[in-house]
């Protein structure tokens, strides 16, 4: 049982790629809290497709694909606030004009490159057992980022996520906040694509944080029960796949959605298995 | 409760309005919702925006609180230029524009009409969350202070948003369409409130389709139909000719025996 346990760890890139998974499913957790009260996984998944293109170009190019992921993410995401505002068109069908040209960029330049077919799926669908040291400090310093900005504006993005109408009414800078909420997603998508790669990423920021929602009732207590079920879901995940020899992202995504149908089965307030509550029926109390 | 309430600069002698608004044109794109829109309200007054669904009374109210750029014309808040009176403001927006199913509480629903004093980086302290409390308790919800707020019943979410406003200590309180979907009971417990508001000096304007409430209790009434149709005392100005322009078809007046009856579409 011990052996179980403890083998995983002996060797040192899968200590790594726990410390990377343990990061980056807290940062999830937390800026995924803010995409899953605002409606905003379809912009997620659209940006994490869109760092593909700007990291075709950084490979083509031989510069840094950190900087290729977050520049494509920021670029998209700006794109999408000034051609929906401008054009008249709905939010949904501009992300889905941007997302998917940025990421046939990527397709396109990286048909013209030779021999980057393997470094071309890790980013498709993630390589957290090839995370270096280099990944660790970069993941752990833009996390550190992302996480001091939510803290330092918590009551901004709180008050402009639940009303903007009195946000603004209230004087806050609501727009400026809005793309400040859309920068923070495009480092956290940057983080979490070498994790659990693009395919996966949006399961990363949505799925913890939603099982949350179903079992508390206030946004930061939602982020740190966020926070919990994406580690254990790391954590099983990672022995999952060591053990059976599966893919790490995907065997730590399934991890997450299975909580989030005991949550969806169980929670006391929304679970499938309990009669439901009347409106006022003295619902336990949180926080 | 209102010690931090920012009181209107003296004058020169006349006191000037709570509100005023000079020859306001605003809309959307091309289209006008308001057009050369003048009124004034005094200090101190109970104040109804009546007018038919697409009237512009929600244009007004944001124009007021500077969240919509009027084409022309001039608004003053105590004689001072709206971008100066921010802080004298409260509002209360529609109903149906809120999220209920947020995870926040009542009472973290009702401190966030302290941020707008707080400014960026600052978080609520001790005297905020007195002020939040006193609020809920004014609005009579202390109770479901630690409640989320999806459990609580229509009435009482209207409470909160009431008690959201107050905790911003304005000194003029726009709220729109508080009335919507209330009940006789709930009804005459917010008009209570009002009168309660009033005599603390506070200035109210609230948008309502509902005439017969701003005719029995309100001191004064705006008619709007993107122009203003009529404006001053309500026992005065609430004629069936103001109202018929008012409403065009949205409303159907019947003279009985001398009472005219109102009749919503």
């Amino acid at each position: 049982m011990s052996d179980l346990l403890f083998d995983p760890w002996a060797s040192p890139f899968m200590v790594r790629a726990l410390l990377a998974l343990l990061m980056v499913s807290l940062v999830c957790a937390v800026v995924g809290s803010f995409v899953v009260v605002r409606g905003m996984a379809f912009i997620g998944e659209g940006l994490a497709h869109a760092s593909f293109g700007g990291v075709a170009v950084a490979f083509a190019l031989g510069g840094s694909i950190y900087l290729g992921a977050a520049v494509g993410a920021v670029l998209t995401a700006l794109a999408i606030g000034f051609v929906s505002r401008r054009a008249g068109l709905k939010f949904d069908t501009v992300i889905g004009i941007m997302f998917v040209g940025a990421f046939a960029l990527g397709i396109l330049v990286m048909s013209r490159q030779q021999g980057y077919v393997v470094d071309l799926t890790s980013f498709v669908f993630g390589n957290v057992l090839g995370v270096d040291r280099g990944d660790l400090v970069l993941i752990a310093a833009i996390g550190t980022v992302v996480l001091v900005l939510v803290a330092a504006f918590y009551k901004e993005l709180l008050f402009t996520s639940y009303d903007p109408t009195m946000a603004a009414a209230s004087g806050l800078p609501v727009a400026i906040v809005q793309y400040g909420l859309l920068g923070l997603l495009a480092l956290t998508i940057v983080i979490a694509v070498k994790a659990v790669g693009i395919v996966l990423l949006v399961a990363m920021l949505v799925t913890p944080a939603a099982t949350a929602q179903l079992l508390v009732q206030r946004l930061h207590l939602m982020m740190a029960v966020g926070a919990v079920v994406g580690v254990l879901s790391s954590l099983i995940g990672l022995y999952l796949s060591y053990h059976a020899d599966l893919s790490t992202s995907a065997a730590v995504v399934l991890t997450a959605t299975c909580f989030f149908l005991l949550a969806f089965l169980f929670s006391p307030r929304h679970g499938l298995l309990w009669p439901r509550r009347p409106l006022l029926g003295g619902a336990p109390e949180v926080g | 409760m209102a010690s931090e309430s920012i009181d209107p600069p003296p004058g020169w002698g006349v006191a000037p309005p709570a509100i005023e608004l000079r020859d306001v044109w605003a809309g959307y794109n091309s289209h006008a919702a308001l057009e050369g829109v003048t009124f004034s309200i005094e200090r101190g007054c109970l104040a109804g925006l009546v007018g038919p669904n697409g009237s512009g009374k929600s244009t007004l109210l944001k124009v007021i609180l500077g969240m919509h750029r009027p084409w022309r014309g001039d608004v003053h808040i105590f004689g001072q230029p709206i971008q100066r009176s921010r802080l004298t403001l409260g509002y209360m927006p529609q109903l149906e524009l809120v999220d209920w199913s947020f995870p926040v509480t009542v009472f973290e629903v009702v401190m966030m009409g302290r941020y707008g004093r707080l400014g960026p980086l600052r978080r609520p302290g001790r005297r905020d969350r007195e002020i939040a409390q006193q609020c809920l308790e004014q609005v009579g919800l202390a109770d479901l202070a630690r409640r989320q707020i999806g459990e609580l019943s229509g009435g009482q979410q209207r409470r909160v948003l009431i008690a959201r406003t107050l905790a911003q200590e304005p000194s003029v309180l726009l709220l729109d369409e508080p009335f919507t979907g209330v009940d006789a009971t709930g009804e005459h417990d917010l008009l209570h409130l009002f009168n309660e508001l009033r005599a603390q000096g506070k200035t109210l304007l609230v948008s309502t389709h509902d005439l017969s409430c701003v005719a029995g209790s309100f001191d004064h009434a705006v008619c709007l139909n993107r122009k203003v149709i009529a404006f001053g005392e309500p026992r005065t100005i609430l004629t069936e000719e103001v109202l018929n322009a008012t409403f065009e078809r949205h409303l159907l007046l019947l003279n009985v025996e001398g009472k005219v009856i109102a009749i919503h579409e």
